[in-house]
């Protein structure tokens, strides 16, 4: 039997004392997290859905009404003109940036709370790892990973709807002549950038909730809910 | 058991749970040496302080006066990777509610201490097999814990509990959600390890049947210790729980 006394030695000893979850681990545990609990992974997604859709939609409109504008001869042009400023340029218009900003940090709130009351659900789940030997940023980990996996789900899909909706309501608008003038890069990146937006703010909602999981002591963890 | 070392040692540990403004006293200055070796039963009446005891010795929890060590080492002084390590590699945990988890097929669940421990994919699911087979569930491998009983639930947290090969198990009521049979069967697995592997085995219950497979009883009142018994002594008191 190994024996582990004295301070030298067990600083000697450390490197081979070493508990670890390989990334890999990692983002397999937290596939299965996500599948075993998918109605509320749905719930925690579904605010995320509405939040990037509203944002894809307001940006693909942007680009598609200054690929209306650079092109002269546009049928509607006169119209937008006629409307103003916020309607040609939807993203910086203030009323619109505010809706924007709002429905983000509702997006955040929501998801802060679905994962509050996840991360007490698995109390247990998350004590009985740490008496398996698990550091607390391996439970941290955990939980970022599958922020992260949801918010990528959760934002192409609202990148997908916010971006369709723009679309058939743009052509409804303008007629289907629009899509000469659509310039689909730009587009592309805007559902990179909702994507990226999406996970962040995925991340940013289960930050806290995670924290309060991965520092918890295993006894308090186990007790309470039975 | 003469030339074995103490494997465990509490030494007047106390343990108080602030409580409104004042303070619950649970443990109220316990000594105890352990063997390795060993099979412990930590004996007493609900609410006497065993669970509060079994976490100070598996290092879930701090004592608020005393020391417990562990191969003569103070659990207390360890830092989070040492105590990680601790509870990935020296000591077996088992739950009265199993713990096992919910999201993790039977395998998965013994395997998962030891990837914290660093053992590779293949060497752990060799392992687990074998472990799975010893405990009687290799057929069972790929369930889930919600397509089994709560006495094979049981048997996947005690292969579980040996999956680093730990000096210790540590059992808080582990017959305590099962019925008779179950219960009996979970008692004899644990003292068929405690013989064949040699693990020291400390388990806390007040399930009467442990007396008969336990080398020591830990008699547990109000969060002193009342008495030990040896087995040799034990038939006493069994005899009078016999006649009650
Ligand atoms: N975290 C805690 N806070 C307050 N009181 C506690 C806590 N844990 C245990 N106790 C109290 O300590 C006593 C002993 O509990 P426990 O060790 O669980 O007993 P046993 O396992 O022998 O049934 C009980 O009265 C319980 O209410
Ligand atoms: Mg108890």
């Amino acid at each position: 039997m190994m024996s582990w006394n004295g301070k030298k030695e067990r600083r000697h000893l450390r490197s081979g004392r070493q508990v670890t979850l390989p990334f890999l681990k990692s983002v397999e545990i937290a596939v299965k997290s996500i599948r075993a609990r998918f109605f509320r992974s749905f719930i925690t997604l579904l605010s995320l859905v509405l939040a990037i859709s509203f944002y894809s939609y307001v940006s693909v409109n942007t680009i598609l009404l200054q690929g209306i504008l650079l092109s002269d001869d546009f049928p509607g042009v006169e119209r937008l003109v006629q409307e103003g400023d916020g309607a040609l340029d939807p993203a910086n218009d203030p009323k619109q940036r505010w809706i924007l900003f709002l429905s983000l940090l509702v997006c955040v709130v929501g998801i802060v709370n679905t994962q509050l009351m996840a991360v007490t659900e698995r109390f247990r789940e998350i004590g009985t790892m740490k008496c398996l030997g698990a550091l607390d940023r391996f439970i941290l980990r955990l939980f970022l990973i599958e922020a992260t996996i949801q918010g990528v789900i959760g934002a192409a899909a609202g990148a997908l709807l916010g971006t369709l909706v723009s679309l058939l309501w743009s052509v409804a608008r303008f007629g289907s002549h629009l899509f000469m003038v659509i310039s689909w890069p730009d587009i592309a990146l805007s559902m990179v950038w909702a994507m990226g937006l999406g996970c962040l703010l995925s991340v940013i909602g289960v930050l806290y909730p995670a924290l309060v999981a991965a520092r918890m002591q295993p006894v308090e963890a186990m007790r309470g809910r039975e | 058991m003469e030339g074995t070392s103490r494997i465990v040692r509490v030494v007047e540990v106390k343990k108080d749970f602030p409580m409104g403004k004042g303070v619950i006293r649970v443990l109220k200055g316990i000594d105890l040496s352990i063997l390795a070796g060993e099979y412990i039963s930590i004996m007493g009446p609900s609410g006497s302080g065993k669970s509060t005891l079994f976490n100070m010795i598996g290092g879930l929890d701090k004592p608020s006066s005393g020391a417990v060590y562990i191969d003569e080492v103070d659990i207390a002084q360890l830092d989070a990777y040492e105590l990680a390590w601790l509870r990935c590699r020296k000591i077996g945990y088992i739950f009265q509610t199993f713990n096992i988890i919910q999201v993790m097929t039977a395998l998965e669940n013994v395997t998962l201490p030891m990837v914290f421990a660093g053992v590779s994919p293949m060497d752990a699911t060799k392992k687990g097999m074998e472990l799975l087979d010893m405990v009687g569930l290799k057929e069972r491998f790929n369930h889930k814990p919600s397509e089994l009983s709560g006495g094979q639930q049981q048997r996947v947290a005690v292969a579980r509990a040996l999956a680093n090969d730990p000096s210790i198990i540590l059992a808080d009521e582990p017959t305590g959600n099962l019925d008779v049979t179950t219960g009996g069967e979970i008692i004899d697995l644990l003292k068929m390890l405690s013989i064949e592997k040699r693990v020291t085995v400390i388990s806390a219950t007040h399930d009467f049947k442990m007396l008969n497979v336990s080398d020591r009883v830990v008699w547990v009142e109000d969060g002193r210790i009342d008495r030990i018994e040896n087995r040799d002594e034990l038939s006493i008191s069994m005899g009078e729980i016999g006649e009650r």
